[in-house]
């Protein structure tokens, strides 16, 4: 299980293999990858600054994997993050998931984007050619983090 | 003394990040130490009022309004958050 929060970029292909590889019980490997839109709330985005707070983002996201690893079967996890200054078509997060079967994998992976998004302190600042503004946070994430609950 | 910390747009309306103080008579719990900080002035009070959601973290822990708040520790608030 490995948590980072970086502000390089990072290779899909060589987290999924690195991953792969170790597991040979592990039948299934599902992967999440979050880019950055060129287009939000109808202004086109130049570019986009990540603040988080340090002492506590990989605590944070460590605990969203102990989550994950205690409500299901899973062989393996990593949650890669980025931070600083990102373009349109940048990386800016990856969950990796693997276990025996593909059905664990899937449904963890998407419950560790949903916590991701609701309780990991980061913060989106978007530059447009109306100047910068904070991303505002979605009810629709809080509810999809709230169906896990129920 | 504890330790507050401010984030995104309240690091930007307040203008600054970080800030140790004593912990005020009391206050024990994030909703009293809110209500102490909206006391501060006009942008304190926007921000602390109850109005706006703005979470909080103690000793890196996401917390609701109703922890606890003892000296010694570290205080976050921010808004919700919008990483991933």
């Amino acid at each position: 299980m490995v948590v980072r929060v970086q502000t390089e970029d990072f290779d899909v292909g060589v987290e999924i293999n690195a991953m792969r590889l170790k597991h040979p019980k592990a039948g299934a490997v599902v992967s999440f990858v979050g880019q950055v839109r060129d287009l939000n709330e109808g202004d086109n985005v130049a570019s986009m600054t990540l603040e988080h707070y340090p002492a506590m983002t990989e605590k944070s996201l460590s605990g969203i994997v102990e989550q994950a690893l205690a409500r299901w079967s899973i062989a393996d996890a990593l949650i890669v993050h980025r931070v600083g200054k990102l373009k349109p078509l940048d990386q800016i997060v990856l969950v990796l998931v693997a276990s025996a079967h593909r059905k664990d994998a899937f449904a963890a992976c998407e419950f560790m984007m949903d916590f991701l998004k609701t309780e990991a302190p980061f913060w989106k600042k978007e530059q447009t050619p109306n100047g910068e503004r904070w991303v505002e946070a979605k009810d629709s994430d809080d509810q999809a983090k709230n169906r896990w609950q129920q | 003394m504890i330790t507050v910390l401010y984030f995104a747009r309240l690091k930007e309306s307040l203008n600054y990040s970080t800030e140790e103080m004593e912990l005020p008579e009391g206050v024990k719990t994030i909703t009293q130490l809110k209500t102490h900080l909206a006391k501060r002035g006009e942008t304190w009070a926007n921000l602390f009022n109850g109005k706006q959601t703005i979470r909080a973290a103690v000793n890196h822990a996401l917390v609701d309004n109703a922890a606890a708040v003892k000296d010694g520790d570290e205080v976050a608030f921010f808004p919700p958050v919008t990483g991933g």
